[in-house]
């Protein structure tokens, strides 16, 4: 056991854990934040994936001692206050989920791919989340959901470019 | 443990589970009611009521005692919060969002005013559990029944305070209106005070599908918003003050038992162990611990020689049940004389099906939470049938019914895969010994394993034709995937369907469209290759032996959006299934591409005709659609369990293959609306086409014939 000190949502926590422990396990446990989900434990699935330092990672084959130096975001951090992240709104808006479990690591993978490529092709979509599993087989609202958040993004930056 | 304390998964919910009633059924008090509900209007929905009228006088019973053959209810509270309270469980076919429509169409409120109590023990009504496509063509029309009595009571309340007709008055929004003297009262402001209770009769008048104005209408999942910002707590998402994690161990074969077990190291390590006959489970402050604890146990098994997949289908035909002989419960079904119209047809056909063992893959394993209170158990857990599971708990604690409370967060999803509680029993056991409480996540290697499979099955087909194409004798002997979908919907005059009940090497048990999707897939392929044996058109070929007009309707309404008849560039391949299932009908048809070099089939379009009676949203139905055709592509094309002496030997997402966004076909969905026609479910039905469309687009494409699912786990083959 160690004390291990992590940035998440932009919040400190210190957490008493063994380092080698999965970052999904002090997450969900340590942390209560249970928003990020298991799976699978193997990488296969990314119901676990958070960002960290912006990049989509699995959780659960994230040793938490790793990551104690990088900014950590969960599903919990995504929107500010009762304002939903713009990635958020398009997945409740295009019905993007069924049972809704993979909808977490599906909404933290989206930002990610976002944040890289705010245009994405739907080839480019589709091969960035390949990773992601929904059993449900919401794909294809997914991949609309996912349209839908690029183009609003587009859209509102283009309305504060107008602005400025 | 499991194995033993938990009765045999049966085949078929049809078959057996619905026939399943409570051991016990308590009277119901209504003085209890208001107390827990406070006061309000409460309304009672009556199972067979005209079955009751008879036994026992009727719905109307003495004194304040409700009856007990109910099935739902709804309290409209002082506040005009309207609650329901529904055994029904919801798992992402999204009937929490379903039943609120039926709802508030009949009460006139907001939907956002409806709030549904769903498969909670204590606080819903019995229900045998949620599946085999049921809730919408049931609970659908019960709620709604109870709805309108509860409207109709507000209309009586209201008439008389205002001393007037209520044949004036309206409901509407929340509101009675009496729009002659223009006054309107509010709902909550009628039901301050009262504690009135009205029971659901058969006549109750319900608003015909051409009048909806909620139902009918695209909604979104009504408590959508706790999914997208991960504030919704599944099952595996539970905790309690001091609670523990639990692990269990695992024979390293189905059927072994305990020879010794050495827990000293576990013990040591601090954590609570339990060993109870062939039960060993660890529970310690975190999951890890938990494992760590528990790969420290030593222990030793002996197991069984049992068969493996390589030959798995010589051991079910050879395994069948002895002296069980296959009548009734729609196990065999005879007409005409079959051998002579057989031999005397233009042209025989005989072909063999099969399809393998599939896992449900929940992306939620199984989960829960257990907590003892003295004698009394409290489990939340993620399963298709909590009074079921209860029934399970009470067993294995011997302890009686009324002594446990099983509750169902919305968990993350089932297929049918979750109609059992090990997660509740093995929680409840440690929790027991620990004296906290215990929760017990299953790993996906454990879901994998020691949950049960969709049945693996033979099927054989023999037919005749006459040489315009007229099927005049068909014989179809499913070997244990199940009766499920079994009879053909086409016009032959002679026939032989019978199912054989097979000893099935692994555990088995309910899965979406279940062995509907096996006799359908066999069906619909032998459908293909009678058709070209007489050089038919595939879809005029159906259409010649077709008279059902649903089925036609949907047959024809794919084909038309799919442009049946087209042609076709080299390794491009069309192709169609479809039938009836769970009271829907479904036309499915597949266009498929196969690279002639490297094998690789990609199922590049697929166009469903789905006609389930009047729709209650359409959107929803649309989501079930598309899901059922991109969950059936793993099972049609690549999913199997692999298994070898007691062992399964691909049980990891690494291993098992599922359908992913790269298989993503172009999905598109006719939804025919039968507004004239009541309601059916619509979870199961659309996948039954997907498998033997692909198959015959494959055939279109290649001229290769593929008869077993999944048909190309490692590529197209051409030989």
């Amino acid at each position: 056991m160690a004390v291990i000190r992590l940035t998440i949502n932009e919040r400190p926590y210190t957490v008493d854990a063994d380092p080698q422990s999965s970052l999904l396990t002090v997450l969900r446990e340590n942390l209560d934040l249970t928003g990020s989900k298991y799976g699978c434990g193997e990488g296969q699935c990314g119901a676990c994936t958070v960002l960290i330092d912006g990049k989509a990672q699995r959780s659960c084959i994230t040793r938490v001692g790793a990551v104690s130096q990088k900014r950590i975001t969960t599903i919990e951090g995504l929107a500010s206050g009762e304002k939903l992240h713009p990635v958020q709104e398009a997945f409740l808006e295009a019905g993007a989920m069924q049972c809704g479990y993979c909808t977490s690591g599906m909404i933290m993978s989206a930002v990610a791919l976002l944040k890289r490529n705010p245009q994405p092709k739907e080839s480019e979509i589709i091969t960035f989340m390949d990773g992601n599993v929904c059993r449900c087989g919401t794909y294809a609202r997914i991949v609309s959901a996912i349209q839908k958040a690029a183009k609003a993004a587009t859209a509102s930056s283009a309305a504060k470019g107008a602005v400025r | 443990m499991s194995a033993k304390i938990h009765s045999q998964i049966p085949l078929e919910p049809e078959r057996y589970e619905l026939s399943a009633a409570p051991p016990y059924r308590f009277d119901l008090d209504r003085r209890d009611f208001f107390k827990f509900l406070g006061a309000g209007v409460l309304v009672v929905s009556v199972l067979k009521p005209a079955i009751l009228a008879q036994e026992s006088g009727g719905a109307r019973r003495r004194g304040d005692s409700l009856p007990k053959e109910v099935d739902a209810w709804l309290h409209l509270g002082e506040s005009g919060k309207v609650t329901v309270y529904t055994g029904k469980a919801e798992m992402g076919q999204n009937i929490r969002t379903s039943l609120s429509q039926a709802v508030a169409e009949e009460l006139h409120v907001p939907i956002e005013n409806v709030e549904m109590v769903m498969g909670d023990t204590q606080l819903t009504p019995f229900d045998m559990g949620t599946f085999g496509s049921r809730t919408t063509p049931t609970m659908n029309l019960q709620l709604r029944k109870v709805a309108a009595v509860a409207r109709e009571t507000l209309i009586g309340l209201a008439a008389t305070q205002w001393q007037t007709d209520r044949l004036h008055l309206i409901a509407a929004d929340g509101k009675v209106t009496d729009p002659q003297n223009k006054r309107s009262v509010e709902f909550a402001a009628l039901t301050k005070g009262k504690q009135l209770t009205q029971t659901v009769s058969e006549e109750t008048p319900l608003a015909p599908a051409t009048n909806w104005r909620v139902a009918g209408q695209s909604t979104l999942k009504v408590d959508g918003r706790d999914f997208v910002t991960g504030r919704h707590r599944y099952p595996s998402d539970q905790k309690l003050p001091d609670m523990l994690y639990g692990k269990v161990l695992r024979p390293p074969a189905f059927g072994a038992t305990l020879i010794s077990v050495d827990t000293q190291k576990a013990e040591q390590a601090g954590a609570s162990v339990v060993h109870d006959g062939n039960f060993v489970g660890i529970a310690a402050a975190g999951s890890e611990s938990a494992a760590a604890a528990l790969a420290a146990i030593h222990a030793e098994w002996k197991s069984e020689p049992q068969p493996s997949s390589k030959e798995l289908f010589d051991y079910l035909r050879k395994s069948t049940v002895e002296g069980k002989d296959p009548t009734g419960d729609g196990d065999r079904y005879d007409v005409g004389a079959v051998d002579q119209a057989l031999s005397a047809a233009d042209h025989r056909l005989q072909q063999t099906y099969t399809v393998s063992y599939i896992a449900h893959v929940p992306l939620e394993p199984r989960a829960a939470l257990a907590k003892w209170d003295g004698d009394n158990l409290t489990v939340w857990t993620g399963t298709q049938r909590p009074f079921g599971v209860r029934g399970q708990l009470a067993e294995a604690f011997r302890i009686p019914e009324d002594h446990v409370r099983v509750l169902m967060p919305d968990t993350g999803s089932g297929y049918g895969g979750k109609h059992s509680g090990e997660t509740a029993i093995e929680a409840a056991r440690l929790a027991r010994a620990a004296k906290r409480p215990v929760k017990v996540v299953w790993t996906r290697e454990e879901e994998f394993t020691w949950a049960y499979f969709r049945p693996a099955g033979v099927i054989d087909v023999t037919s005749g034709v006459r040489g315009d194409g007229t099927i005049t004798a068909w014989e179809f002997h499913n070997y244990n995937s199940g009766s499920a979908g079994i009879r053909t919907y086409y016009e032959i005059p002679n026939q032989r369907i019978v199912f054989h009940e097979s000893n099935s090497p692994l555990r088995q048990g309910s899965y979406r469209a279940l062995a509907a999707t096996a006799n359908h897939f066999a069906r619909e392929s032998h459908m293909d290759e009678l058709a070209h044996a007489v050089k038919m058109d595939p879809l005029e070929f159906r259409m010649k032996n077709l008279k059902d007009e649903r089925l036609r309707a949907v047959f024809e309404a794919a084909a038309k959006q799919f442009g049946w008849g087209k042609s076709k560039a080299a390794g491009q391949g069309f192709g169609m299934g479809g039938g009836y299932e769970k009271l829907g009908n479904i036309a499915t048809f597949a266009e498929v591409r196969v690279d002639q070099k490297s094998g690789d089939v990609k199922v590049v379009r697929v166009v469903s005709a789905f006609e389930c009676g009047a729709i209650v949203n359409p959107d929803g139905l649309r989501n079930q659609i598309e899901g059922s055709n991109v969950q059936g592509l793993g099972g049609a094309l690549f999913e199997a369990i692999e298994f070898d002496n007691g062992k399964i030997l691909n049980g990891r997402l690494s291993e098992y293959r599922v359908p992913r966004f790269s298989d993503l076909p172009v999905l598109e969905t006719v939804l025919l609306n039968r507004k004239d026609i009541p309601s059916v479910g619509a979870g199961e039905c659309p996948m039954v086409g997907l498998a033997p469309a692909i198959a015959n687009a494959i055939f279109d494409a290649t001229g290769v014939r593929l008869r077993s699912l999944p048909m190309v786990p490692d590529g197209l083959k051409v030989s």
